[in-house]
């Protein structure tokens, strides 16, 4: 459990990152926490010639609010600091509240939000919050930005639409709406590990009360996370109770082609996936689940 | 290395036994200032790699070493032609089952591999890095066999691992004692139920490792290994054989150790060749197990299966119990593999009179990591086995589970009892001392358990979720034998020097030892006592840790060189002073006259005495103790859980551990033992599971898929220790320690699980308790009715 050796750069500005990826493209891979790319190395399941670290990359970290009240995050944002960050608690609140199921503090300091969208692991949260909040991905090369919604980011396991020189600069997340809740709820087999499945949802109330919008994820169902429109159009049209929200579950669980793995059957994340949709539903019924905006 | 002084906690502090003393082994450990074998560097260090089987079953073909030897950094490969000449089969250390013989290993695979992890050969380069760089130019030709991956296809014997037994059958047995056909011809109530305890393992978070070097010129020892731990003098002589060297040509020597549990310090296959590779290379050469390796090569243990019958009276008296076992050997014979299937059947009975028994053993050989032992080997396996039963026996009666066991249960007044010959290499078994009931009844209390019971009973199903509580009842041996070897010398400088047999893998022994040399010695003070361990040239002979032995085995010899050390330095010192003996003793680190006021001189000092002697022989005393038997640990465990039935997920929401350990030398250790154990079981229960696919492949290869306990899981255990029966069978009146914490997890949360879900009609059988197996018992189960 060693890496293969490997040429190294440290890159000091975005412009020399991009240009050390395109030139790298064929052989090179960025690295951000290191957390998930590490092991990879180590385990031999990747053997690239060059690596590029983008930790010390100027200007590449940092969370900041947009013109719009939208949410900006960097690519080298580390996780820990999207926890703690109380903008990010006031501008997006379902991406304070899923942090803490992200792995343990110790990862969460070194992990980011660039990595963690890139490798898209299908049962990682940040593509599910990214996909449940409708956010944008800026991707940047040497020929510049090109923004790809995360609907179109996401295309498989541990695939995504960054070509082979670009770089997941920044997360545009849109404002969030007066009287929107959120709701969070996964199944994983110890605190901190990746889930065998999960499920974010946002639900806009008008000013009666009503369910004027609703998006539901669910994660570690399936290849990559999915939106269950059917869903979120059923809640729309009948409201939130008691029996829509179990019904979201059951649509969810019909829309999904989960498989076996290690941790659980493929039955198993399909009855559970219900279980999840409906209980993040749920929590949408308490005031605490509202962004400080609402 | 080794040695370590305790800390100084002043003078006139006697007796230490029975003193939650701060270990002395915390400042080092915690500073991060231990020294780990992969902390020690030696001067012109190489690395070696194990080359092993990608495949489950296959025969070995051609293997070409050319490309591989061409790359730059590699010194030297060897593999299984190379060592032919010394290519002698491990040998057994424990459980000597009549037929296991035929399975032993080799130190590298012989014409067949015969699990993944079976090493084939050893890369030495100038670092690791380079090793498993070049690793892929070795060109093994393996011609594939059909893996066999359970113990129903290994009986079958269509593909045969090793085929001159000619039969993946690797022993069978019976164990009797008493009429088991007209016990269960008497009984009122009988039930049968088949039980399977799943594959996980110790996971000590230090892998293995070692460091070897040679100097065939070297006047005192030729052979240096760093890294030895558990059974150091053992492996020397069984390395010494397979080398063909004398045994005092080699030196092991002991460094920290980061865990053990059973695994760690057992004779592997690496145990031969690391040295090996040092002869052949003319270099030191190191060895670190990575984690991937340590899942697929270090033993396995617990798989088995299990048909257990119980036999009651009406008034649900213990009649008879009869089992059938079927044990995953996995591919080889290991040191002590046979030990987990063969105490399995031995602890059936556990701590209740049974009219009759009945056990059969057999141990299949399947194309997985070869079994070994793991801390309470066989008894977590059978005390889930038997507790459960019981348990479904109580409800079928209308008995509560307290009522049932209590009625069984062997009373304090039939001690010692015999169970009978159910291990077929060792004598009959003799329970020593223990007030049984008195310890159930400790637990009940405790836990009020009868009130919970009727509390989560009343309460049914909230919210989606279900509570339990549920019970485990065990008795656990300790104190193995044979003996264990003391010395204690008196330094120029009036301190004292420890030597035992024993070995440290963290339990804190540094600290015990040197409480009970201090009690043995009339109070010599705690920090004037150095303990050296695990160290084959420091103490002629010793056997180590394991089974419960540290303190009970390891610690009488201490008591009894430290009792005749003592005794010793009272007769020189009456001789130099014209004292008489009787007017004299040795008392908080100094000779005094007996009934000095305190704070008068002393007749003379350690130092005073030390400096007069005319023969060193004089400051020094050598005792071995050797008990006559073990000792009997009983306890209970206690469990509440939560079940969320919709995602099968199990909360502990309290956990209670009650345990008779006779002697406790350290309450604090004692307790951290309880606690340390109990996280390990009730992690096995519900996390630890070596996986295997059909071909032979295990998929839990990293801490990713193979889930440990961490600290965030189970917060919620207590532990209860008791010092109600001392063992007769030593001079501490001790009893082990370390594995009552364990034994009992699978049985009290199977019993705790199940008692959650019955009414759902969940009856578990089989472990573990992952989610995805509750919430598919929760589908295919089919609810009792509403009366429940
Ligand atoms: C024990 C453990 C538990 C974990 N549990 C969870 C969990 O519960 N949930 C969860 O979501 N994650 C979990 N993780 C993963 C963790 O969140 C990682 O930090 C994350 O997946 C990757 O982020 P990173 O910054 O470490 O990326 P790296 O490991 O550095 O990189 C990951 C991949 O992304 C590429 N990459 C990195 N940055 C960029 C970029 N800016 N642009 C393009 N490509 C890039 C790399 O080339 C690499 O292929 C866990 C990790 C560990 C070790």
């Amino acid at each position: 459990m060693k890496p293969p050796p490997f040429a190294y750069f440290a890159p000091r500005s975005l412009d020399e990152a991009v240009k050390l990826i395109d030139e790298h493209q064929d052989d090179g891979k960025l690295l951000s926490g290191g957390q998930s790319f590490v092991p990879v190395l180590s385990l031999r399941l990747a053997s690239p010639a060059t690596i590029i670290d983008l930790n010390r990359v100027e200007g590449l970290g940092g969370a900041s609010e947009m013109p719009d009240g939208g949410l900006r995050v960097r690519g080298l944002t580390r996780h820990r600091e999207i926890e703690l960050s109380p903008l990010v608690a006031r501008l997006n609140p379902l991406l304070t509240g899923t942090m803490p199921h992200v792995a343990h503090v110790q990862i969460r300091n070194r992990g980011t939000t660039g990595g963690s969208c890139s490798h898209a692991d299908p049962a990682a949260e940040m593509p599910a919050i990214a996909l449940t909040c409708d956010a944008d991905f800026v991707l940047t090369s040497v020929t510049g930005e090109r923004v790809v919604p995360a609907g179109e980011f996401f295309q498989g396991v541990f695939t995504t639409a960054l070509e082979a020189n670009e770089i997941l600069t920044e997360i545009r997340y849109p404002a969030w709406p007066k009287g929107r809740r959120w709701g969070f709820e996964e199944m994983a087999r110890r605190r901190g590990d990746f889930a065998i499945v999960g499920s974010a949802v946002l639900v806009d109330f008008d000013e009666a009360g009503r369910c004027g919008a609703a998006k539901i994820t669910i994660f570690g169902a399936g290849d990559i996370p999915l939106r269950i429109a059917e869903a979120e159009e059923m809640l729309v049209a009948k409201g939130l109770t008691p029996e829509t929200m179990r019904e979201a579950g059951r649509i969810t669980s019909a829309a999904i082609e989960p498989r076996d793995d290690l941790h659980a059957s493929a039955d198993y994340r399909r009855d559970v996936s219900a279980v999840m949709v409906r209980r993040a539903l749920e929590q949408t019924a308490s005031p605490l689940r509202t962004g400080v905006a609402a | 290395m080794s040695s370590h002084k305790s800390h100084d906690i002043g003078a006139g502090t006697a007796p230490l036994i029975g003193r939650s003393l701060q270990r002395v082994e915390d400042a080092r450990f915690v500073t991060g200032t231990g020294t780990f074998i992969d902390d020690m560097k030696v001067e012109n260090m190489v690395h070696a790699l194990v080359v092993r089987s990608p495949h489950a079953h296959a025969r070995i073909g051609a293997i070409d070493t050319t490309e591989l030897l061409a790359h730059p950094g590699i010194i030297d490969v060897f593999t299984t032609a190379d060592i032919a000449e010394y290519a002698a089969e491990i040998p057994l250390r424990l459980a000597p089952l009549v037929g296991y013989e035929r399975y032993l290993q080799r130190p590298f695979a012989v014409d067949k591999v015969l699990y993944v992890g079976d090493p084939v050969a050893v890369i030495v380069a100038d670092s690791r890095y380079i090793a498993e760089d070049a690793q892929d130019l070795l060109m093994i030709d393996y011609e594939i066999l059909p893996a066999v991956t359970d113990v129903h296809a290994s009986a079958k014997n269509e593909s045969i691992l090793n085929e001159k037994a000619g039969t993946n059958v690797a022993f069978s047995y019976r164990v009797s004692e008493g009429d088991i056909e007209a016990a269960f011809a008497a009984a009122d109530y009988t039930r049968k139920e088949s039980f399977y305890c799943h594959r996980h393992s110790g996971v000590p978070l230090e892998t293995r490792g070692m460091i070897a070097s040679y100097d065939a010129t070297a006047t005192d020892h030729k052979l240096k290994v760093w890294g030895a731990t558990k059974v150091p003098w053992f492996n020397r002589r069984a390395l010494a054989k397979m080398l063909r060297m004398e045994e005092a040509d080699i030196r092991f020597v002991e460094t920290d150790v980061g865990g053990a549990f059973g695994i760690r310090g057992e004779f592997y296959p690496e145990d031969f060749l690391i040295p090996f590779a040092t002869m052949r290379v003319k270099r030191p050469v190191k060895w670190i197990e990575d984690r991937r390796e340590h899942l697929m090569a270090a033993n396995h243990s617990r798989e088995m299966e299990c048909d257990l019958e119980i036999a009651l009276s009406k008034d649900g008296d213990f009649l008879g119990l009869r089992g059938v076992f079927r044990a995953d050997m996995g591919a080889y014979a290991r040191t002590n593999g046979g030990v987990p299937p063969a105490k399995a059947a031995q602890f059936a009975p556990g701590p209740y009179r049974v009219g009759a028994v009945q056990m059969d053993v057999a141990g299949l050989m399947t194309n997985k990591t070869p079994i070994g032992t793991y801390r309470g080997p066989g008894r977590y396996e059978v005390n889930f086995f038997r507790e459960r039963l019981l348990d479904l026996a109580a409800a079928d009666l209308g008995i509560s589970p307290v009522a049932l066991r209590m009625k069984n249960l062997i009373p304090a007044d039939m001690m010692p009892y015999t169970t009978g010959k159910l291990c077929p290499y060792e004598e009959p078994v003799q329970y020593d001392q223990g007030d049984y009931p008195g310890t159930l009844a400790k637990i009940a209390e405790a836990f009020d358990f009868d009130r919970m019971k009727a509390k989560v009973e009343a309460c049914g199903q909230k919210n989606g979720k279900r509570q339990g509580v549920g019970l485990a009842v065990f008795v656990e041996s300790g104190g193995a034998g044979p003996s264990e070897t003391a010395r204690i010398e008196v330094t120029p400088t009036g301190k004292i020097e420890v030597f035992t047999g024993v070995t440290a893998q963290g339990q804190g022994h540094e600290t015990v030892l040197a409480q009970i040399c201090s009690d043995g010695m009339g109070g010599v003070p705690f920090g004037d006592i150095s303990i050296f361990h695990g160290d084959t040239d420091k103490l002629e002979w010793g056997f180590g840790t394991y089974h419960g032995r540290g303190v009970t085995v390891g610690g009488s010899a201490i008591l009894l060189t430290a009792r005749k050390l003592a005794a010793q330095l009272v007769a020189m010192a009456a001789r130099r002073t014209n004292l008489g003996i009787e007017e004299l003793e040795l008392k908080d680190g100094a000779i005094r006259k007996k009934g000095a006021a305190p704070g008068e001189p002393p007749v003379m000092t350690l130092e005073a005495l030390a400096a007069s002697a005319d023969d060193p022989a004089e400051l020094k005393a050598v005792e071995k103790f050797a008990p006559a038997n073990r000792t009997y640990t009983s306890g209970a465990h206690a469990a509440h859980v939560e079940v969320d039935v919709e995602t099968g997920k199990v909360e502990v929401l309290r956990y209670l551990i009650v345990e008779d350990v006779g002697r406790c030398i350290n309450p604090a250790l004692v307790h951290g033992q309880a606690i340390g154990g109990a996280v390990q079981g009730i992690g096995a229960t519900f996390l630890d599971e070596l996986v295997y696919d059909a071909e032979g492949q295990l998929l839990t290869g990293s801490f990713a898929d193979y889930l440990m306990a961490t600290s965030n899981e189970f917060p919620e255990i207590e532990a209860i220790t008791l010092e109600t029966s001392l063992s007769t069978l030593n001079p501490l009146g001790a009893k082990g320690a370390g594995e009552g914490g364990i034994v009992g997890a699978g049985g009290a949360l199977a019993n705790a699980v199940s008692h959650a879900l019955g009414p759902l009609g969940v009856n578990v059988t089989s472990l573990p308790l992952n989610p995805n197996n509750v919430l598919r018992m929760i589908r295919q189960a089919t609810p009792r009715q509403a009366a429940e």
